[in-house]
């Protein structure tokens, strides 16, 4: 039964294949095709993909990676059994690992609060450095508060090296890195572990209207572009006149109203002016959909943003997950780019929003752009951007249809293509671990690398993300690093990494120059051949 | 001059007589020996601090009614502020600036800050080094567009160095920025086999056909082999400074270092944390004396240590934003505005002065009724020294949209 099941979908993706006349896919590929293609379409080589792919057939192996559900990779799960957090929801992960700290912090405070008010004239000290002296139990809830992106980060690694849908890891990460979230603002890292695997990861390979939503209604999104606290300027006075009406009401019917005027004010001091928050508004055009050079005006910011005041978050501190408050929404018309949301549409007002952003032509092109500079070049071939944009408008914004419109273009398979990218950090580290089919326990010490060289996970501050371009990551203190991560991944020197047997060179079988050869020649002992083939000119592109 | 001319001697000259001396490199002694470069050395205290505190408004009634349990004594006082003008003293941990004040060298900026009304660190920090408040898609780092609009021949991969584990966002961009922790560490590290390693790594780089990687392959070991022949083992401050021990000390330190050894820098960066002081703050003792104690240490022993150097150096200091005027419940303070920055150079600063307007701490002169208003944007103080210092004429570049370009006068 299942055999049928199976040999019915590789029917289906063989009829598939032959009813797309435009692929460039070589049917004979050499070697260089293929290692091209795992570097493009995963995180490089590990010992025997050549071969595997080779065997298959390298359209075959660009079809099963578009389509990673049918990839079974029971081995990555076994892998990621261990991490307790990353199958928690935000609300559990909250309760459990965050609250306890915040309520540790804020006990601490009080008691510290109260001792100084115990003593009548407390003489400051030198030693009065309060959150110096932790008790063990403070320290294990800040610790246990860490652990959550630590683990969340170990599980990036982990996957990008291991996991046999390597276009799905490298998908996931492009659309985090495009819907960019960062992990030092706020709870926004409390909500990370949900932002990758129930907003971005599950539409990766789908439509990209689903995936807008999905992140405009994430409480990490909704968090860290400040569009939870966003409200309809005139939301106060009108809560105001609610609040007055309701006691007049009440006083008509013989009820008191509540007397207490101080605490009232008290409460209305407390409360900070709130208004409109132009953030989201402006990076969803901006970043998300139609570029920066797309077309809008600030007016547009603005409405956007009005269309967007109300959605919030439900018990932020908690775990909450996305909710509309009308009082706080501005209910009254407007107008984005020409196109006229009437007035009263509550909640459809955004959603609205995010059906004009994703259909417009000027984002069908931002994204093509972007996803032919992460697969082709840092220079974008026109003529390939304008197909894939042409795809994604007929295709409903289909990112698994526009995705193989570019990786099977003669463009991709040019061969100036080849290795004309520069490694990000993370791609760099992860193709190492590859190439050598190294052994990870404890991908902690990977982790660490991956920062410091630059690029640490889940905390790239600007919503821009982290630069696609060589220029961003090369430079001389990098490359440094980059030379002495190869010889401690290598040497066995990283903690819980076995550098592995694995046939280094063949990640470069036919692209190092003679004169990298001739170099590595010379040296006599494994680790260092290897080393100075990790750390190679040659190794630093994909 | 000792180490430059040990630099000269160890270094760029016996790369010379070894037949490698790469071409940045000949020029550098070339030009080291005619020009001496203008630094800019920039200080971020990260996390806020308490610039009512650090500069202390001791003349204003209402510095004293916010601030029952925290604030500065009187100068007339023991430990009291540090008297500077009659109005505003310093708080008396950075009693070592004070000579400095004196030969006027020290010049101060109060209720500076950012157009953005953020109180978020994260916000304000990201806007005070792209540069542009409000704005945060901006991808480079204001110092680093200076480099962009100085580009020159003699450039060298020790332009622009932050002493810090991580390239700060103020130094990201296109042009090559360092960021090294430690000087002595900056290389290959193979133990026994290092030499023989880092020579295969060179000449693997030094025959790659990639233009991009084989640029950035040879500065780099330039760059590495300048630094091993400044020795930093054998650096020993001049004039008598003694840096403050831990992290920061040793950053400035480092950075004098690189003054003196000539390899070409033109902006430094170092940071100091600890000034998020939202509990028990303490006033002229306490958690924020502590930090103040060290920062103005730090400060002083750089700019001995740099002696007549420091007429073509200018030290700025800066902070995300200050704090509230009123101490809060836990005899601390809360996020703020307005904020004190320091500015210290040798003759090309006219220091002994406090400048911008001093707005007031009433509450209906406050910002939103509780923070120091700004009266005076950073990126004026910025493009003042980037103009009169650096000498870059047309600062549109590195400031987009900002018009503001008025000097306050603290360049000489």
């Amino acid at each position: 039964m299942r055999f049928l099941a199976r040999s019915a979908a590789v029917l289906i993706a063989a009829a598939a294949l032959s009813a797309a006349p435009n692929s460039a896919v070589p049917a004979k590929p050499d070697d260089r095709a293929i290692l091209h293609v795992l570097n493009r379409l995963g995180f490089g080589a590990r010992p025997g993909d050549l071969e595997r792919v080779r065997e298959m057939g390298l359209d075959r192996y660009i079809e099963a990676q578009l389509h990673p559900e049918r990839i079974p990779d029971a081995a990555m799960t076994t892998r990621l059994a261990g991490f307790e957090t990353l199958s928690l929801s935000s609300r559990a992960i909250a309760e459990e690992y965050y609250v306890p700290a915040q309520k540790a912090k804020r006990q601490a405070q009080l008691a510290n609060k109260n001792a100084t008010a115990a003593s009548a004239n407390p003489a400051p000290s030198a030693e009065d450095t309060p959150g110096k002296e932790r008790t063990p139990l403070e320290m294990e809830k800040a610790r246990k508060q860490r652990e959550v992106v630590l683990e969340l980060s170990e599980q990036k690694v982990l996957r990008a090296a291991y996991s046999d849908r390597q276009l799905e890891e490298v998908m996931t990460d492009f659309w985090f890195n495009h819907f960019n979230v960062f992990a030092g603002k706020g709870p926004t890292q409390e909500y990370l572990t949900s932002y990758e695997r129930d907003v971005i990861r599950p539409h990766a390979l789908g439509k990209f209207r689903d995936l807008l939503e999905s992140t405009a209604k994430s409480p990490a999104m909704l968090f860290y572009l400040d569009n939870w606290q966003s409200v309809d300027p005139q939301a106060a006075d009108r809560m105001a006149a609610e609040r007055a009406a309701r006691a007049q009401r009440a006083s008509r019917f013989g009820f008191m109203p509540p007397r207490n005027p101080q605490a009232g004010q008290a409460q209305q001091k407390q409360q900070p002016k709130r208004g409109l928050n132009e953030n989201y508004g402006r990076e969803i055009m901006e970043l998300h959909t139609l570029g920066v050079d797309g077309g809008y005006t600030q007016q547009d910011v603005i409405n956007v943003a009005r269309a967007f005041t109300g959605w919030t978050i439900e018990q932020p501190r908690q775990g909450g997950g996305f909710r509309f408050d009308p009082r706080l929404h501005d209910d009254r018309e407007k107008v984005v780019l020409g196109h006229k949301i009437k007035a009263g549409g509550g909640q459809s007002d955004g959603e609205q929003v995010l059906d004009i952003l994703a259909h417009q032509p000027a984002t069908a092109h931002f994204i093509a752009t972007k996803l032919v500079r992460r697969f082709v070049s840092d220079t974008p071939p026109p003529a390939l951007v304008d197909r894939a944009a042409k795809t994604f408008l007929s295709t409903d914004g289909d990112i698994r249809e526009v995705v193989r419109t570019i990786v099977t273009s003669p463009e991709f398979f040019a061969p100036e293509a080849y290795r004309a990218k520069v490694k990000t950090p993370f791609e760099f580290i992860v193709s190492a671990v590859r190439a050598t089919g190294a052994e990870v326990t404890n991908a902690q010490p990977l982790v660490q690398s991956v920062r410091q060289l630059g690029m640490p996970l889940y905390m790239c501050q600007p919503p821009t993300g982290y630069a696609d371009r060589a220029d961003a990551w090369v430079n001389t203190g990098a490359l440094l690093n980059r030379m002495n991560f190869a010889l401690q991944l290598v040497s066995g020197r990283m903690r819980a990494v076995q550098p592995g047997p694995g046939p280094v060179g063949a990640a470069l079988t036919g692209e190092l120059s003679e004169a990298t050869s001739a170099t590595i020649a010379k040296a006599t002992d494994p680790t260092q051949i290897a080393a100075l083939t990790l750390g190679s000119p040659e190794f630093q592109r994909r | 001059m000792f180490s430059r001319r040990i630099f000269m001697k160890n270094g760029g000259l016996a790369l010379l007589s070894l037949g490698f001396a790469p071409a940045f490199l000949a020029r550098t002694v070339e030009a080291a020996a005619n020009v001496r470069r203008k630094v800019l050395i920039t200080i971020f205290q990260r996390g806020a601090v308490d610039g009512l505190n650090m500069v202390v408004p001791f003349g204003e009634k209402d510095y004293y009614g916010s601030r029952p349990s925290i604030a500065v004594a009187r100068p007339n006082v023991a430990d009291g502020a540090v008297d500077l003008d009659g109005f505003f003293g310093l708080h008396p941990r950075l009693a070592p600036l004070k000579p400095l004040w004196d030969s006027r060298q020290l010049a101060i900026v109060h209720a500076a800050g950012s157009p953005d009304g953020t109180r978020s660190h994260f916000d304000a920090q990201d806007y005070m080094e792209s540069g542009t408040p409000g704005v945060k898609s901006t991808q480079d780092g204001w110092l680093n567009r200076i480099l962009h609009a100085r580009e020159h021949e003699a450039a060298t991969p020790f332009r622009a160095v932050a002493l810090a584990a991580q390239l700060p966002r103020s130094l990201q961009g296109t042009e090559p920025a360092l960021a090294l922790n430690q000087i002595g560490q900056f290389g290959i590290r193979a133990g026994q086999a290092t030499d023989m390693v880092q020579a295969s790594f060179e000449s693997e780089y030094a025959a790659a056909a990639d233009g991009v990687l084989n640029r950035t392959g040879g500065q780099a070991f330039d760059a590495v082999r300048m630094l091993k022949s400044a020795d930093p083992s054998k650096y020993e401050p001049e004039h008598g400074a003694e840096y403050p021990r831990g992290a920061f000390g040793e950053a400035l330190r480092q950075i004098a270092q690189l003054v003196k050894a000539d390899v070409g820098l033109e902006i430094a960066f170092a940071e100091v944390g600890g000034w998020d002081t939202h509990v028990n703050q303490g006033a002229s003792v306490g958690q924020l004396a502590q930090r103040l104690n060290d920062f103005s240490q730090g400060l002083a022993a750089l700019a001995r240590d740099l002696g007549d150097r420091m007429d073509d150096v200018v030290i700025l200091t800066m902070s995300e934003f200050g704090r509230a005027v009123a101490e809060n419940g836990n005899r601390g303070t809360d996020h703020g505005h307005g904020n004190a920055m320091f500015i210290i150079g040798g003759h090309n600063v006219r220091g002994g002065q406090v400048y911008g307007r001093w707005p007031g701490l009433a509450r209906e002169q406050r910002y939103e009724g509780r923070d120091l208003a700004v009266t005076t944007d950073f990126r004026s103080v910025f493009s003042e020294v980037v103009r009169g210092h650096l000498g870059v004429t047309d600062t549109t570049t590195i400031f987009p949209g900002f018009t503001g370009t008025q000097s306050l006068g603290f360049v000489a």
